[in-house]
């Protein structure tokens, strides 16, 4: 076990830091927007942003190499400079363009989604396909050289900005189940689309519900074949994964629970004081270091090429059952501000800093079983483990409808 | 950067699995855990032949002069199998002696207890839960050596050990022979039978005391332990969870196996969400206390918390999940639940280590 990062990478992070000195924040006038913007660009340049882009799609083309990866978050997050545009469009149309795309697909989209120009949503939820998303029947029928599409998607965030949608249709009706959709791109600007925002129990509205009646979409429009849009989705999937970073997020939320029991009080003494409440913030202290260090060990597996084993399965439980408990915790800590209503920006807001800190904890206390349910309920994450980690035989249900 | 155990740690992992299958497989463990004195002296032999009495202890005094990431990662197997054997208090007498010795007692003692000889294991425990070197009471002598009188408890392998170290007032640590006058070891029934115990009563024995031990020398003992028992209890954890998937795979109920039914693979799946995610605190926890010296203390008391609270869960659902026959002595699962029991106490229990944290963190 060698935790220090080496000579190498060290003289790296002084590049870096230099880099940073050099360019944010940014010197002169113009608008943020366009100063953040200017600086992305530089930093693609220079090799520390869209790593695994290749140059002519506006990347910057590096070797695969996480460590370097893990010293430009590192330094970047500390010169509070931006990192890409996060969104699904960066994180999973443009790697699976990358992988299964036609190349007037990646000279069209990759550069314009990568610099933020264009913006996208995922098609894939239906009112009647959660878990079972597989089952999914949006239909898509090629007229006349063009796909026409007619049916229902669901929890699609950012639909209302979006500019186009990759969107998983049954375009074969006839084949198995899986074998019979596939994977659409569809300008969402467009008579027949009908988009409705939903709102969550939080009052904030991140998803909506996307209405398709006689939509229509160019017959190349669609990524890998006719009936591979489910692998095709698959590939997607497996460009997630991110130990680190998701780590990330579970210390901030740990730190931000701290904070707010030296602000509350409990019988006239801050809430940190009161024993019940250390030994809370003690106890899932434990769970966040653990996987903390746990995103450490997969990191090390991944950059060794080996396996890290069945935990990979279980990070987004985990993440979810810390959230849970900081959910119970921050309710102990408010007391009778534990009544306030939600502020639905969540712990975006707690991050940016506000003055409701109530009204963000009790919509964590809401959210944290958002995050429990998005992309694939705790429950059904459990099957995988004991399925596929186990080696425990399949649902039969799940086995029959194949 | 490389969170991994070492070839060789891995290495040391297997060897060790491989010798206990051979000398201690589950007949033998079974006869160990209805025996009366619980101990195997050619067993415990055997495990300091391979240099387990002294992995941490210096070349020249006959020890392998390993890490404490070492001695954690030969505890996790030593767990996983219940390994009936004295390797925890001896590892924590032989550390205070090596930390808190001086050289001429270090060279003096150590030798025969690195190579197994003899056995050594530390007197902490006072009545009322005290563990922490800050709250012993026994008064230590003025001199080198002196007496002294007062009573530990919860001293594991007592009645086998030729040696004592007793933790004694501002954190000094003496040794006693066992075969000192003054000195009474009253066997004391725990529930876990690998490890047994005994109360261990000093009225003006004779000792010597470690001539550079006080609160950090013995603070240092405390958190190597700390993080031991956390290893041994992520062994047993994870044998737990192993243990209950393979009894789902092989006991039918209503024609399949009852690894079929959802609700027993949602509990066989939570089990291994709590434990297996804790490997790598324990690794860091012991990594910590030769590499990251800021964070060791605190790191090695959340970690014996998190740890014994989870193994002490899972061996709670692993006897659920093996239905009626995980309630019987005739079960398996029970030897590792008791175990359990065994490490969430000994040293402290997660209460007393979370208030530790709480403190140390400034909150």
């Amino acid at each position: 076990m060698d935790l220090s990062y080496g000579e190498e990478l060290e003289s790296f992070r002084k590049e870096v830091q230099a880099f940073l000195a050099e360019n944010w924040p940014p010197k002169g006038d113009g608008s943020r927007d366009d100063q953040t913007r200017a600086f992305r660009r530089t930093a693609t340049e220079a090799g520390y942003l869209n790593r695994h882009i290749p140059k002519q799609y506006g990347g910057s083309e590096q070797p695969p190499d996480s460590m370097k990866g893990a010293v430009i978050s590192e330094e970047f997050a500390k010169a509070r400079a931006p990192m890409e545009p996060r969104g699904i469009g960066t994180m999973m149309l443009v790697p699976t363009l990358l992988e299964r795309g036609e190349e007037w697909m990646k000279e069209k989209w990759v550069q314009a989604t990568i610099e933020g120009d264009v913006t996208w949503c995922q098609g894939y939820s239906e009112p009647g396909s959660g878990s079972d998303l597989a089952s999914l029947k949006t239909k898509g029928e090629l007229v006349n050289g063009e796909w026409v599409i007619n049916g229902q998607k669901i929890w699609t965030s950012s639909a209302m900005e979006a500019d186009f949608m990759f969107c998983l249709v049954r375009t074969e009706p006839d084949a198995p189940k899986h074998a019979g959709i596939s994977y659409l791109l569809i300008d969402m600007k467009q008579p027949g689309i009908d988009v409705r925002p939903l709102k969550q129990m939080t009052g904030s509205s991140e998803f909506n519900e996307v209405f398709f009646n006689d939509v229509k979409t160019p017959e190349d429009w669609i990524v890998g074949n006719r009936g591979e849009g489910w692998l095709v989705s698959r590939t997607t999937l497996k460009h997630e994964r991110n130990g680190i970073g998701a780590a990330g997020q579970v210390v901030g939320l740990f730190n931000g629970l701290v904070s707010l029991a030296r602000e509350k009080k409990i019988d006239g003494k801050p809430a940190i004081e009161d024993p019940s409440i250390r030994r809370g913030l003690a106890e899932l202290e434990g769970y966040v270091k653990s996987h903390q260090y746990s995103g450490y060990l997969q990191m090390t597996k991944d950059l060794k090429g080996e396996s890290a084993g069945v935990i990979q399965l279980m990070n987004k439980v985990n993440s979810t059952n810390m959230g849970n408990m900081a959910a119970k915790l921050a309710m102990e800590i408010l007391g009778d501000d534990g009544i306030a209503a939600p502020d639905g920006r969540g712990l975006v807001g707690l991050a940016s800093g506000t003055s409701d800190v109530d009204g963000l904890w009790t919509s964590q206390y809401m959210s944290s079983l958002g995050v429990a349910i998005a992309g694939g309920t705790a429950n059904i994450q459990k099957n995988v483990i004991a399925e596929r980690g186990f080696g425990l035989p399949r649902d039969a249900a799940a086995q029959r409808s194949k | 950067m490389d969170f991994d155990l070492s070839e060789e740690q891995q290495l040391l992992q297997e060897t060790v699995a491989q010798f206990i299958e051979n000398e201690c497989p589950m007949a033998r463990l079974r006869e160990l855990f209805d025996d009366d004195s619980g101990f195997d002296p050619v067993l415990w032999k055997g495990l300091a032949e391979m240099g387990l009495a002294g992995i941490h202890l210096p070349g020249d005094l006959g020890g392998s002069e390993l890490e404490i990431l070492d001695l954690a990662v030969v505890a996790e197997t030593l767990g996983a199998y219940a390994a009936p054997v004295p390797f925890l208090g001896h590892a924590l007498a032989t550390e205070a002696i090596n930390r808190a010795g001086s050289d001429e007692q270090r060279s003096r003692m150590l030798p025969s207890l690195a190579s197994g000889e003899h056995l050594a294991t530390v007197a902490f425990a006072e009545d009322g839960g005290v563990w922490l070197p800050e709250q012993w009471t026994i008064a230590a002598p003025d001199g080198a050596t002196g007496t002294i009188s007062g009573t530990k408890e919860i001293v594991e392998f007592g009645e086998q050990a030729d040696y004592f170290v007793v933790g004694l007032a501002g954190g000094r640590m003496a040794v006693v022979d066992r075969n000192a006058a003054g000195i009474e070891i009253q066997r004391y029934e725990g529930a876990d039978r690998t490890r047994r115990l005994a109360i261990v009563t000093f009225e003006n024995a004779e000792c010597e005391v470690l001539e550079n031990s006080d609160l950090e020398t013995a603070g240092r003992v405390r958190d190597v332990g700390l993080v031991l028992v956390a290893a041994d209890a992520f062994g047993g954890a994870r044998k737990l969870v192993d243990m209950s998937v393979e009894y789902a795979k092989s006991r039918e109920q209503f024609g399949v196996t009852i690894g079929h039914f959802q609700g027993l693979k949602h509990q066989l799946a939570d089990m291994a969400i709590d434990i297996e995610p804790a490997r790598a605190l324990y690794w860091f926890a012991a990594h910590a206390l030769d590499h990251a010296p800021d964070e060791a203390v605190r790191t090695a008391a959340i970690a014996k918390s998190h740890l014994c609270d989870r193994y002490s869960q899972i061996a709670r659902d692993a006897t659920e999940a093996h239905g009626g026959i995980g309630y019987t002595w005739e079960g398996d699962t029970q030897i590792w639940f008791k175990r359990a029991m065994q490490d969430r106490v000994f040293l402290g229990t997660p209460r007393l280590h979370r208030d530790r944290a709480a403190e140390l963190a400034g909150w």
